[in-house]
């Protein structure tokens, strides 16, 4: 038996599934949820960005009219985080905090408003401590040191790795470039606060709603902070209104509603403000980045030497992940024969960054593209077709043991190219205005899990019964990107029906198998290819009996239409109904599971987990633009954007998630910055986010967006499920370069530093006609002590994938938070 | 979310109503008109009156009347101003001022007379309670210090009304009504260059009028620069009208710059250098030089002051060419982002 040859829902523009619950406003988000006897919290958060705790005093808010609880860090046994080597959260801050918005106490009261009244009559008394506002500073400053665990006084982590002598291949290269770039820090800026529900059930079992993008890590996150098992908890991730990455990490606030919701028996709700999401962030790193690169004669590339070093905040996030990602997909763009890398992350007194759309390579692959521009433009080639000469192959393994499969990268060129009449206006448009190319590439999920496991990432799990419905289960989370239409679309194809017959059941860590979440662009191709196989388990099992009682050889069946039939004579069949009610009377009851785990990652040096992927999207983006000379003023006129995805499932969805990514990308490169700031030191101590609000944290309105022309191109790989690759982060990425190379053709200014504003253009402006360098961008990059690194020969200089020495490392101080994690969930 | 303090709530019929409870209650009253403005300042605790006094019901405050000008009821909404041809026609700088005031659901609920009473703006101060703690206040809201330049002995907190500097420079008049008068004046004359009093209304009276002269032959254009086409406050708007003579040369000018001083600025010599001159190129060079040294930005809001300093010349320039009668729509795309 068999799905049609002819796809007849994958590839097909089609409404997405919760579209018409979506528009119509029926969609029930975290916020929406209201329980009976339902009492509400709110987080008494520090104002000091670093301080001892030395005394809380919640008496006088215990005594408020209608205070029900009041919790402080006491109230809690143990420290969390998404990381298995960073557990340095807490739910409430017990001993320090350190950043302003930091949560030191909780109050649950009646309603909303009396628990905000009740925040100002607990008593803190801090002891100040000295603060540090970005990484410089503490490099500089080990003391106060922001948690002991960290390698060095406020060093979180340093990385050291080479693929090849690179200083070799440099020093041997014809020509050498030598660039430093700073990427600022942004947030992601979802429509939907966070919010989440705790509630306790009779039994005592406990439930939490949260818009989460990870319910399996909260799961596990709350079970290790309450010392509760994980099989006494559910956690339920509501449609999130956007996530982006924001809402990846397990939360103080879930934590606490939690616990107030079990020392009550009421249910609790958290909803945070804006000025919370804020401060919750995990948003893009702040990165200051160092290029070396070598190009011989005939402009292939050497070797490239890139050293990051992020700006963290205040705690570990997926920081450790996010530093490796800086510098991991440089290779799989163009092809480097010699690659090193040297990251660096330390803490600050802010709020903790982490994962946002395109999660640690949008920062390095700014300067690398910006950087390519600036080699094309000293070797007079055209920027597009230095990048077509240099590109990697499909198939390839890089320096650094990264397995490439399909490869669209050339035609994305190609295709932007023609379609924004390139040849004719790169360096011939008229004074002031300018076009700018730049490519990409973005992990379709990350090869490993969070936390070391021989499991399944996804896992999804098919019910069919004698009514004819089809419900599909599965532990992904919709965060708007369109993850329930994927696995409802993949069902539906493989068992011929249509997608609005089958219901799906997502996110639910009680009635569905566990996925990992919604993040690294995973679960498109992981929750896919799961449920392809349940899918055609279902298709078996049905069609036997189908088989048996049509007198129908099985190789002859075909699932299609909504009905079961014989290939060699179509009128032959049943329709799926009647098929259903056929397959349970031979089986019994119906239901089938897939699951899915990424293929062995090819390398074997420690550290070499991240990265890997098991397909990897490529894009290329043009951006046309017109600068005010003035001014500064930008003014991006249009888009154009190719994007390899492997395979389009619902290309109106795809298309909306580049069109997002581009709207994003230009966000980022143009206005949006998450930045702090300090007061005259004599008069204060404070270090505050400048802008904590969605009027003053700037990102493009409808009015401000360009004309966007997309084109998908479909290079399928063979890992993606019906050959699909993501389209949710890649595309975000090429627009930033793209903007900075249109600058420079425009103006003839380089803005080495994202955003790009008038300000900065209009300086660099200045410059220039002072007789100096028309640049606006860091000038050097500190001396930091990297550790040895691990020394690993590429593929071609006869490496096996692991490293040649065995370089010494400070073991991570607070590894036995791993042991008592295992502790509490076994107990 | 953020919740509102509690507070009492009145909803008059008319304004002598409304005058009377505003007198009664005192200096812990406030009226609220769209609450755009207000209710947001309420729930970061920038603001919190006892009592508001809805001015919603007062049919009278929504009038638009054509006598020699036009009377302009303080309560119609700022999209009922831009719905209006006369106003569109006859007095285009507060038509194009009016649309382009935050987003179309603000200016279905904003009106006229809240925006010209909009309170002056601080990224210090536009911020929520715990926000402003962390810097121990400011010397607007509960703080002692202005942290925009802490040796300043006034608040610097800045004039970001749109309406305002377009009105003034079409030589609006505004009513003031309280319980026991009613007063009109010059509404140039209804601010004073203080982030904190910066309005000369008296804590009894209410906005209840503004009165535009007859148009006759001025020609009048609104310039507002902001990093959005939508949401944003200015950073720095260019307000122009003049009265034309036959042969192009002005009669009178009136420029009015916003957003770059705690009230509208009224550049009087700039005024003075346009009176019988015909805006040549030279002649708006000049004049938009003389906008940029007479424009005092502080470090306050969006974009730095320097920047914002060098923009003005560019912004007054294109105002100055629209006054003309140039076609300014290209340069209207890259600015506002649309065309208005």
């Amino acid at each position: 038996m068999s799905t049609r040859d002819k796809l007849s829902v994958i590839g097909k523009s089609r409404r997405r599934v919760d579209g018409a619950s979506k528009v119509s406003g029926q969609t029930k988000f975290a916020d929406d949820i209201v329980l009976p006897r339902m009492l509400h919290c709110k987080l008494l958060r520090s104002h000091l960005p670093h301080a001892n705790i030395k005394n809380v005093d919640t008496s006088r808010a215990e005594r408020h009219p209608g205070v029900k609880l009041v919790l402080t860090g006491n109230d809690f046994p143990n420290e969390y985080g998404i990381l298995p080597v960073s557990q340095d959260e807490r739910p409430l801050c017990k001993e320090k905090v350190r950043f302003v918005g930091d949560p030191v106490a909780a109050v649950i009261a009646l309603d909303e408003f009396t628990a905000e009244e009740a925040l100002q009559l607990i008593d803190v008394e801090y002891e100040e401590l000295a603060t540090i506002a970005d990484p410089l500073e503490g490099l500089n400053t080990p003391e106060a040191r922001l948690h002991e665990y960290s390698e060095e006084g406020n060093i979180h982590k340093r990385l050291s790795y080479e693929f090849g002598d690179v200083d070799d291949a440099i020093a041997k290269s014809e020509h050498v470039f030598e660039d430093i770039f700073f990427y600022e820090g942004c947030t992601h800026l979802p429509m939907e606060q966070h919010a989440a529900v705790g509630h306790i059930e009779a039994d005592g079992r406990i439930t939490l709603w949260s818009s989460t993008q990870c319910p399996h890590y909260v799961h596990r996150a709350i079970s290790k902070a309450l010392e509760i098992p994980t099989a006494r908890i559910r956690v339920i991730a509501t449609p999130n209104g956007g996530g982006f990455g924001g809402k990846t990490d397990p939360f103080n606030h879930e934590i606490v509603v939690i616990k107030a919701a079990m020392l009550l028996g009421r249910p609790v709700k958290i909803a945070l403000t804006r000025e919370e999401v804020f401060y919750c962030h995990r948003g893009r790193h702040p990165v200051l980045m160092k290029y070396r690169t070598g190009v011989d004669k005939d402009g292939k590339l050497t070797g490239m030497h890139l050293q990051t070093m992020l700006d963290g905040g205040a705690y570990g996030s997926y920081g450790v992940a996010s530093t490796f990602y800086t510098c991991v997909l440089q290779p799989v763009t163009y092809h480097l024969p010699r690659y090193a890398f040297d990251a660096c992350r330390v803490f600050t007194n802010k709020p903790p960054c982490g994962p946002k759309r395109g999660h640690g390579t949008v920062q390095p692959r700014f300067g690398q593209e910006v950087q390519m521009d600036k080699i094309a433009e000293k070797l007079k080639i055209d920027p597009a077709d230095f990048r077509l000469g240099v590109i990697e192959q499909a198939g390839a393994m890089t320096a650094n043991y990264l397995k490439i499969g399909s490869m669209g990268l050339a035609e994305c060129i190609n295709k932007v190219v023609e379609r924004s009449d390139w040849k004719n206006k790169y360096g011939k448009l008229p004074k002031g205005k300018g076009i700018g190319i730049a490519c990409s590439s973005y992990l379709t999920g990350a090869g490993n899990s969070i936390y070391w496991n021989a499991m399944p990432h996804s896992g999804v799990q098919l019910k069919l019964d004698r009514s004819g419905k089809v419900t599909v289960f599965c532990g992904a989370t919709e965060i708007g990107q369109g993850s329930d239409d994927v696995l409802v679309g993949m069902v539906a194809e493989v068992l011929g029906l249509d997608p609005l017959m089958i219901r799906c059941v997502t996110g639910d860590t009680d009635l569905t198998p566990v996925d990992l979440g919604s993040y690294s662009s995973r679960v498109t191709l992981m929750m896919g290819n799961a449920a392809i196989q349940a899918a055609e388990r279902a298709r078996d099992l049905i069609a036997e009996a189908v088989s048996k009682k049509l007198g129908v050889p099985l190789e002859r069946l075909v699932f299609a239409d909504m009905r079961v039939f014989d290939t060699e004579d179509p009128e032959l069949g049943l329709d799926f109904h009647k098929a259903v009610v056929c397959g349970e009377e031979m089986h019994g009851t119906l239901g089938t599971t897939g699951s899915y785990a990424p293929p062995e990652p090819p390398g074997k040096y420690k550290g070499s987990g991240v990265g890997p992927s098991p397909a990897y999207s490529y894009s290329a983006a043009v951006v046309e633009l017109d600068i005010d000379e003035l001014t500064g003023w930008v003014h991006v006129e249009r888009v154009y954007i190719a994007h390899d995805l492997g395979k389009a499932l619902n290309p109106v969805l795809s298309r909306g998630q580049v069109q997002g990514g581009v709207y994003m990308g230009l966000g980022e490169a143009l206005m949006e910055e998450q930045t702090f700031q300090r007061l005259p030191p004599r008069l204060s101590n404070a270090l505050v986010h400048k802008t904590p609000s969605m009027l003053e944290y700037k990102s493009l309105t409808a009015h401000d967006m360009p004309e966007v022309i997309i084109d998908l191109i479909e290079d399928p790989d063979e890992n993606g499920p019906f050959g699909a690759k993501e389209a949710g982060q890649g595309p975000l990425t090429p627009i930033i370069p793209a903007v900075a190379n249109a600058v420079y053709d425009a103006v003839g200014v380089r803005i080495d530093e994202v955003p790009i504003t008038a300000e900065k253009i209009l300086k660099a402006l200045d410059k220039k006609a002072r007789g100096g360098e028309g640049r606006v961008g860091p000038d050097k990059f500190p001396e930091i002590e990297w550790p040895e690194p691990y020394e690993v020969p590429p593929p071609w200089e006869g490496g096996d994938g692991d490293a040649v020495n065995k370089p010494k490392r400070k073991r991570a101080a607070k590894m036995h938070e791993m042991d008592k994690f295992k502790k509490a969930v076994s107990s | 979310m953020m919740r509102l303090p509690r507070f009492q709530y009145y909803a008059p019929r008319d304004i002598a109503e409304a005058a009377q409870i505003l007198n009664s209650e005192g200096s812990d009253a406030m009226v609220v008109a769209g609450g755009t403005d207000l209710i947001p300042n309420m729930k970061r605790k920038q603001q919190m009156p006892k009592t508001l006094i809805a001015l919603r019901k007062i049919d009278s405050l929504r009038q638009l009347t054509n006598g020699s000008g036009l009377n302009m009821g303080a309560g119609l909404s700022l999209t009922e101003l831009v719905r209006n041809d006369k106003i569109k026609s006859d007095y285009a700088g507060l038509w194009q001022a009016a649309a382009q005031v935050a987003t179309p659901h603000l200016r279905n609920m904003g009106t006229l007379g809240g925006n010209i009473c909009l309170d002056t703006r601080c990224s210090y101060y536009d911020q929520n309670y715990e926000w402003r703690k962390a810097i121990n206040y400011c010397m607007k809201k509960e703080g002692e210090v202005c942290w925009v330049s802490t040796g300043s002995k006034r608040c610097l907190a800045t004039s970001s009304t749109d309406t305002a500097p377009a009105l003034i420079s079409l030589g609006a008049k505004v009513r003031l009504t309280s319980a026991d008068e009613e007063r009109e004046l010059l509404l140039a004359d209804l601010y004073q260059d203080d982030g904190i009093d910066y309005l000369m209304r008296r804590a009894n009276e209410i906005v209840t009028e503004v009165i535009l002269p007859d148009s006759n032959n001025w020609r009048s254009t609104y310039w507002k620069l902001r990093r959005r086409g939508s949401f944003d406050f200015p950073v720095l708007s260019v307000a122009a009208a003049a009265s034309m003579a036959k042969d192009g040369s002005i009669e009178q000018a009136r420029i009015v710059l916003g957003a770059v001083s705690s009230q509208p600025l009224v550049c009087e010599k700039v005024d003075e250098f346009l009176q019988g001159k015909k805006l040549s190129d030279e002649v708006i060079e000049e004049a938009s030089l003389l906008c940029g040294k007479v424009a005092r930005p502080v470090k306050n809001t969006d974009f730095n002051p320097a920047w914002r300093k060098r923009a003005i010349i560019r912004i007054a320039t294109y105002a100055l060419q629209e006054l003309r009668g140039d076609d300014m729509s290209e340069q209207r795309l890259k600015i506002a982002r649309h065309i208005l």
